[in-house]
Formats: C-alpha cells, structure tokens, sequence
C-alpha cells in the first residue's frame, strides 16, 4: 500500500513554491477575546496583518484559499468575503476548502502545487475557526415546518405547517465535536487509541508541559513578532500557561476515555481547548518573491494525504498521518533522520505519542504499513519545538496556517535542512507534508 | 479630541458674542491640502535690502501675486519683510512700520515671514543688534496677528542667498498651511546645492523610503500618512502589543508593518534589514515614539524614570549609532527626532520627560555638527499641545487652558507635526541642520 506510481513530485516540478511568510492573530479559548468576532472578521484580520507585513495593500494575489470548519450557512463563500472585506485587491479570486483540521494544511498543499504549476504567481493560504461563534443548528422538525410554510400560500396551509410543530423542535442542536457515524466525540476516540498504544498520562503531561515551555519560550525570544498580529485586544495566545508544571498537569481531573477499562489518562491540559483564531500563510514562485523584494523562508516540497476506517474500529480515528507519512517519505526517497524539525499538530498530547509509537513499532510497521520494519524514530528534542497546539491552541481550519509559517522561519533560521508536518483530521484523514530550507 | 469652542467660536452668534466680551477667538488654521493655492492672496514684499528683489523674483516663479507696495483697499496673502541687509537698529523702523499697516490687510490664514542674517556672525556689534532686534520684532508680531495668520522668520547662515534652494524651500514651506501652527519660528538655513526637483510637485518625497517609529497611532500614524501624501513609502514601526492598528495604519498608507520594540538590542538591525529587503535604501528616519510616565519628582520611581529615558532617548541614540554606520542610510538621508516644549521649557511633573526631550535636542546639536560636510541632516520637532489622544486625558480645564495659551489660542493637530516633518525630510530642506524647529502655535510655554 505504500507503493505509489510514478516518479515523486521533488523531481516533476515545473518550478519551487516558497513559504515568504504568514500572520496569525493570537489564539483565543472559545467564549473569550473573540467571543463575538466571526469567522469573517478574523480572517479579515489576519489577512490585514499579512497586507500590512508584506506591503501587499491593493495587489492582485494569485488565489486565495482558505476555510472554516465550523461555519455558518452564510458564509458559503467565507473566503472570498473575507477577501473583499481585507486591503487586498477586490481582483483578488477566492475560493474555500474543508478538510476538517486538516483544511489549514491542505490550502497551503493546493495553492503551492498551483505556484509549481505556474497557474498562479503567488497565493495566500489559511483557515480560521470560531467554537465561540459557532452555527446553532435548529431541529429537523422545526426546519421542515419552517421550510413548508414558506411553500405554503394560504392562510389554511400555513396553519397547518404551524400546527405540526412541538415543543421539542424548539430545542436547537448544538455543536459537537461528534463523529457522524460513531457518534464518539474526537476525545473518546482519542481515549481508544491512547489505551491501545498504552500512552501513560506522565508521557502525556511530559508532552503537554514542553508545549507550554517551548512556546512560552518562542514567544520570550520575539519568534512571533513576524508571524503574528494582536487582535481585540490579545497580545499573546490565550491558553498558553507559561507557568505550568508537571506537577499542576499531574492534579488534573481525566476527562476522555473514564467508560474505558483502562485507567483515563486524557485530561484538560493533555488536550487541546476549543479555542478561536486565524492564520494565513503568503506564498509564492522564487520570480514573485524577487520581483517583489520579499523573503523565501522555505521550499514547499510535497505532501501526501490519508485515511482510515475508524468506523470499523479498524483504526484510531486520528491515525491517518501514519499510514501518510511512509507514502510521502518514500516518493521523497527520505528518512526520519533527515529532518531537523518535527511538526505533529498536538490535537491531544496522546495523538502525537500514539503517531511515534506506531512509527516505531516493527510488527504495527509491518502489518499495516506494509514496511519491512519499523518506520523509525523521532528525536524528540526537534519536536514542535516553538510550541503547538496544546499551548498555543488549536482553532481547527486555523491550525495549518500556523505550523506552516513557524516551521517556514525557523528554517530559514536556521539556513538549512527540513521539515515535517502532520495534521489529524476529524473523519479518519489526515495530511502529512514536507518543507525544506533554502 | 475636538475642540468645541473653537468650532463654536466660528459660528456666527456665539462668534459675535466671544468678541463683545472679549474672549479667546481661535480661527480654524489655514491648512495644507494638495493642488490647492500656496497662498490666499497677493505677497506684498517689504525691505530694501538685495533679498526683497530676489524673493520677488523667485515669488514671481512660482506664479504669485507680488506687490511691491500697499495697495488701499487691497487683502493680502502674505507679507514677506527682507531685513537681510540691516546693519542698524534704526534700518529695522521703516520696513517694520510698513508692516504694521501691511498686517491690517492680511486675509484669515495669512503670513509674514521675515528674511535676516544671523546675529553670530554680524562682523560688528550694531550690525548684530540690528539681526537681534528681526527676532523680536517677529516674535511680537506674530503675537499680534489674528485669524489664524502667523508670523516666522528664515535666517541666512554662512552667506547663504536669498534665493538658494534652501531659503526657498523654507519660505515655500513657511508661505504655505503646511506650517499652519509653526509660529513665532525662525528656520536657520545655509546654502547647499540645489536637489533634484521632484517629478510631480505633489509628491516631493516620491522614490524615498521612511521608517516612522511609533506610528501606530497619534502623531507618529499621521506622520506616516503625510508622507504617503508626499509619495515616501512608509515602513511604519510599533511594538509588538500595538500590532492591530499598526497593520491598520500600514494599510492606509501602502507601507509595510514592522513589530518591534525600539529599546530591544536588535531594534535597527531588524528595521535596517527589512529596509535594505524591501526597498534597498532608508532615506528618512523619524524617531517619533515616546511614552510618558508623569510624577512629581519626589514622587518618581526609577522604573518610571528609566522607562522613559530607555525609549524616548536611549533607543534613538543606539538606532543612530547603527543607521550611521550602515551602508543602507542613504548619504542624502534625514533624521527627524521627536523632541516637546517641556524639553526647552520644563514642565511640572514631567522631569523625566523633559530630560529625555532635552536630551534629544541635545543629541540632535551634536549629531548635526558631526554631518557637517556632508548631506545627511538631523533636526528635531518640537510640538507644543497638540490635540491627541493623551491630550484628551488630561484635566478640562488645564486642557482648555493650554489651548488657549498660544498665540493661535488653540492646540495643534498630528498634520501640523507632520507636515514639519515631511518638509524637514524634504530635498529643499536640506540646508536645514541640528534645528529644534517648534510646531507649538506660539505656545507662552518655552517661549
């Protein structure tokens, strides 16, 4: 299953895509700076931010893509409004892309294969996310009274539209992180495939912690003074606790997995919040880049996209960056060691521990994967290590966004080598890609 | 913050009545707007000496109404009175006298603007005396006006003419609503070859590049939009925490946003780098940002003390230290420091600001002394009570008070900073150095 035809994207480019930048605004927990921002207002703003960074007031971008996972009915065209709500040219085309968590990332996959194509010069990739904002979906009864009645033309049809509603179609449908067809919600899916792998809650909080401490730390060296702009007042992401410890994490009441036989280990603090937030991502051909005096932070190299059967019980619903990752590294002829910075998006501290032990176990490696052996190791102090999504947040659509432009610049920080994301995705999926330095 | 009592005063019947009782009539100042007249009527041009029949002459270029004596009946744009050739205290009488009447003909907004040597280098003492009395004389005369008209003087250093591009530039500016709350002022030029002039006349600063620091909001936000005005792009600066109206004010005017805190180490490498990547060369850098941590000083904390000294004056001299050095500040280039009339006066509960504002005016002599010889220039502006958003916190009636303690009898508007600010950045500015020009309407405060 690992075996893909044809010669590997590196080698049948037409031309690079770069990163040259990005602009997120801080990360809110849900009900809280943004609690009545929508998802058109923080795209705007995180779009303005990167107008105003990059000097871009006016231009015509190639394509703007971008989404939002939980969205409204209204804004089936979010991001073409967001665009003609921004300083960007009203020339500017637009189009919206869900994939769940996984949208942020895949934008970025679709506008750079467009660059490389040279269908288009340059593109802004990204997503937002509003858990504060989120659409309230009403009853089917009182959606089907509501939709008869505006058919019916007589006083006596709509009266007996009315006269078919009860008490309990008024009770609207709240928003859940529930799987459609399991019912579970992502966290107790997550609990299924923490107890299967044997995650502890220690490794869980260990990871927890160094999310806290490598962003704390990120933010301390000025790491985001060019990736991020404050918004309604937030200077700084919201749920990072700088002054967190093992042994606050530890005092944590579990909140996944306690129906399970094995003890719950998935607490608050090893599970990312629902939070608020947008990011955005510039990118462009090395020609754009130049013409325009812009940076080229990295290289957008490839990507590949995976998905399991969860429903089945099969596979863990978050597991699909694993069976992603041998397809992509094997067309890119490369291997864990040849990255410098690991990108796994902390959907739950377990997710990521769950990932690495799959990779480095022989018999899971051999039998699903379909490798000879282990897929290898992860030295883990190149890990998320300017944060994610368990300290900065984790605005589902907005997530992307985020990890491409951090590990854009720290390449180009560092000057040289590569690196590696992967994003889970609600629905089985997720989408594993490579950057590389210039 | 509006000042209602200006825009009352400027209505009919509550005008009438401020004037039967003899209140504060403040005017609404004459103010630049693009392609619109350099003036509002005739120039009429006093004074015998070389100077008067050159500054008609050049007046003449640029299309003006001179008159070379009073007509009855006739208003007046402006007055230009050439004292450049005085070597007498008695010299000054005639011209002076003539402008007394002159000034009744001046129309709202109207402008005298006096030509001199400087004292220091009069080659004897009646002559000095005579160049000394111009500054006395203009500053009077400038207290005397009314309707919004202002009274400045150009003083000639090192023998420059009456019509080098330097004297011209600063006569154009102070002719012009651009200097619509520069009052009682003296701009000190030398001669320097002519710049280029500009392609479009509406866009004098077009192909240069300007940094603005703390330009997120208030003075430093308009300064970068008057720029934009006059064609610089704009790389506009502000910490990280004001980033939101930053990129707002970086959209308004097509520049770009650059997060950084001044007072950090690598402040100007970042501003320089982004500079030389984005457009290649700084032209203009104005030092705006500044903070104010108000206490008597008995009453002063060191980290109150430190905070302001750290951003209002530490930062520009390490910024300065490193543009200087930096192969991309252009050897044309401008520095415009921020300085405030509690620098040159002192004012109660602000001693750390007032040593921070002084100091600047200081760095700004010395740091001009060292260009000599070249054609970098730094100057610095010094803006009275002008009506910002830290204004607007302060008690009304110390507030309404220090409006009407200037001979203009209102505060200045952020435009009336900045557009000092684009002149000084300006290629006719440039025989413009170590200056502390004040944009203050006459303030009695510094006087």
């Amino acid at each position: 299953m690992s075996n893909q035809p044809g010669a590997g994207a590196g080698t049948t480019t037409v031309r690079n895509a770069v990163v040259i930048g990005g602009n997120r605004i801080p990360f809110a927990r849900s009900g809280g700076a943004y609690a009545h921002s929508s998802n058109k207002d923080m795209l705007i703003a995180a779009l303005d931010g990167l107008v105003a960074r990059f000097g871009l007031q006016g231009e015509r971008v190639g394509e703007v893509a971008a989404g939002a996972v939980l969205k409204h009915s209204r804004d089936f065209n979010l991001t073409r409004e967001a665009v003609l709500g921004s300083a960007l040219s009203a020339h500017t085309p637009a189009y919206d892309l869900q994939q769940a968590c996984a949208t942020g990332l895949e934008t970025v996959v679709g506008l750079a294969n467009k660059i490389k194509l040279g269908q288009i010069d340059s593109g802004i990739a990204g997503g937002v996310d509003s858990a504060s904002d989120a659409p309230i979906v009403v009853s089917e009864g009182l959606r089907r009274v509501l939709l008869d009645l505006s058919r019916a033309r007589t006083p006596k049809q709509k009266l007996a539209a009315v006269s078919r509603l009860r008490p309990r179609d008024l009770a609207p449908n709240a928003p859940t992180t529930g799987e459609p067809r399991t019912g579970l919600s992502m966290g107790e899916h997550q609990a299924l495939t923490t107890a299967a792998w044997g995650i502890t809650r220690e490794a869980q909080d260990e990871l927890a912690f160094a999310s806290h401490a490598n962003l704390a730390a990120a933010y301390e060296r000025g790491f985001f003074e060019d990736l991020m702009t404050p918004y309604r007042g937030l200077t700084r992401d919201a749920n990072l606790r700088a002054d967190t410890s093992l042994e606050k994490l530890a005092k944590l009441k579990p909140v996944f997995g306690a129906g399970l036989d094995t003890p719950a280990t998935m607490t608050a603090g090893n599970s990312t919040p629902l939070t608020d937030g947008a990011a955005v991502v510039l990118l462009g051909s090395e020609d754009y880049a130049r013409a325009n005096n812009l940076p080229m932070l990295a290289n957008v190299v490839d990507a590949e996209a995976a998905a399991v059967d969860f429903v089945s019980g099969q596979e863990g619903l978050l597991m699909a960056p694993v069976y992603a990752m041998p397809r992509l590294l094997q067309r890119n002829g490369l291997h864990f060691d040849d990255f410098d910075f690991f990108e796994i998006h902390e959907a739950f501290a377990s997710t990521v521990l769950s990932s690495i032990a799959a990779w480095e176990s022989e018999e899971f490696c051999r039998t699903r994967l379909g490798l000879d052996g282990a897929l290898g190791k992860i030295d883990r102090s190149k890990l998320n290590v300017n944060g994610s999504s368990l300290a900065a947040g984790h605005p589902f659509a907005a997530t992307g966004g985020r990890i491409v432009a951090s590990l854009a610049k720290a390449l180009a920080e560092k000057g040289s080598g590569r690196g590696l994301i992967s994003v889970c995705a609600a629905g089985g999926q997720g989408v594993v890609a490579i950057l590389e330095a210039r | 913050m509006a000042d209602t009592y200006l825009g009352l005063v400027n209505t009919p019947l509550p005008g009438k009545l401020a004037k039967t009782l003899g209140l504060p009539r403040p005017a609404v100042l004459r103010r630049y707007t693009p392609g619109g007249p350099l003036v509002p009527g005739p120039v009429l041009i006093l004074g015998s000496g070389p100077g008067a029949d050159t500054l008609a002459e050049a007046l003449l270029g640029w299309d003006q109404d001179v008159r070379r004596h009073l007509r009855p009946g006739e208003k007046l744009g402006a007055v230009v009175v050439a004292l450049d050739a005085v070597s007498r205290p008695e010299d000054l009488g005639a011209p002076l006298l003539e402008l007394g009447q002159a000034v009744r003909a001046l129309l709202p907004g109207g402008r005298v603007v006096s030509l001199a040597r400087p004292a220091e280098e009069a080659g004897d003492p009646a002559t000095a005396a005579a160049r000394q009395g111009v500054d006395g004389a203009v500053r009077s005369v400038a207290k005397e006006l009314r309707a919004g008209a202002t009274a400045n003087g150009i003083v000639l250093r090192d023998g420059a003419a009456a019509d080098s591009p330097g004297a011209l530039g600063a006569l154009r500016f102070l002719l012009s609503g651009r200097s619509a709350y520069v009052d009682g002022q003296f701009l000190r030029v030398s001669a320097v070859p002519a710049p280029e002039e500009p392609a479009d006349a509406g866009a004098p600063l077009a192909g240069r590049t300007a940094v603005v620091t703390g330009a997120a909001r208030g003075i430093g936000a308009k300064i970068a939009e008057v720029l934009h005005r006059d064609g610089a792009k704009v790389v506009v600066v502000d910490v990280p925490a004001a980033g939101e109206q930053l990129a707002a004010v970086a959209n308004r005017v097509g520049g770009t946003a650059l997060q950084a805190d001044i007072t950090a180490a690598d402040a100007a490498a970042r501003i320089l780098a982004h500079v030389k990547e984005r457009h290649g060369t700084l032209d203009i850098f104005v030092h705006n940002a500044g903070i104010t941590r108000d206490k008597l000083l008995a009453n002063m904390d060191p980290a109150r003390w430190n905070a302001v000294i750290a951003v209002n004056i530490s930062s520009q001299l390490r910024i300065n230290d490193e543009l200087l050095a930096s192969p991309v500040f252009s050897p044309e280039g401008r520095i415009i420091s921020l300085a405030s009339t509690s620098g040159i006066a002192g004012n109660r509960g602000q001693s750390n600001y007032a040593a921070s504002k002084a100091a600047v005016i200081g760095m700004v002599r010395a740091t001009a002394a060292s260009f000599d010889g070249s054609s970098r220039t730094i100057n610095a502006v010094a803006p009275g009570f002008i009506e910002t958003d830290m204004t607007a916190k302060m008690p009304v009636l110390t507030r309404e008070a220090a409006r009407r303690l200037s001979s203009l009898q209102q505060g200045g508007q952020p435009v009336d900073v900045a557009e000092t600010i684009a002149f000084l950045a300006s290629g006719p500015a440039g025989g413009i150095n170590g200056q502390v020009i004040r944009v203050c309407g006459q303030n009695l405060v510094g006087a």
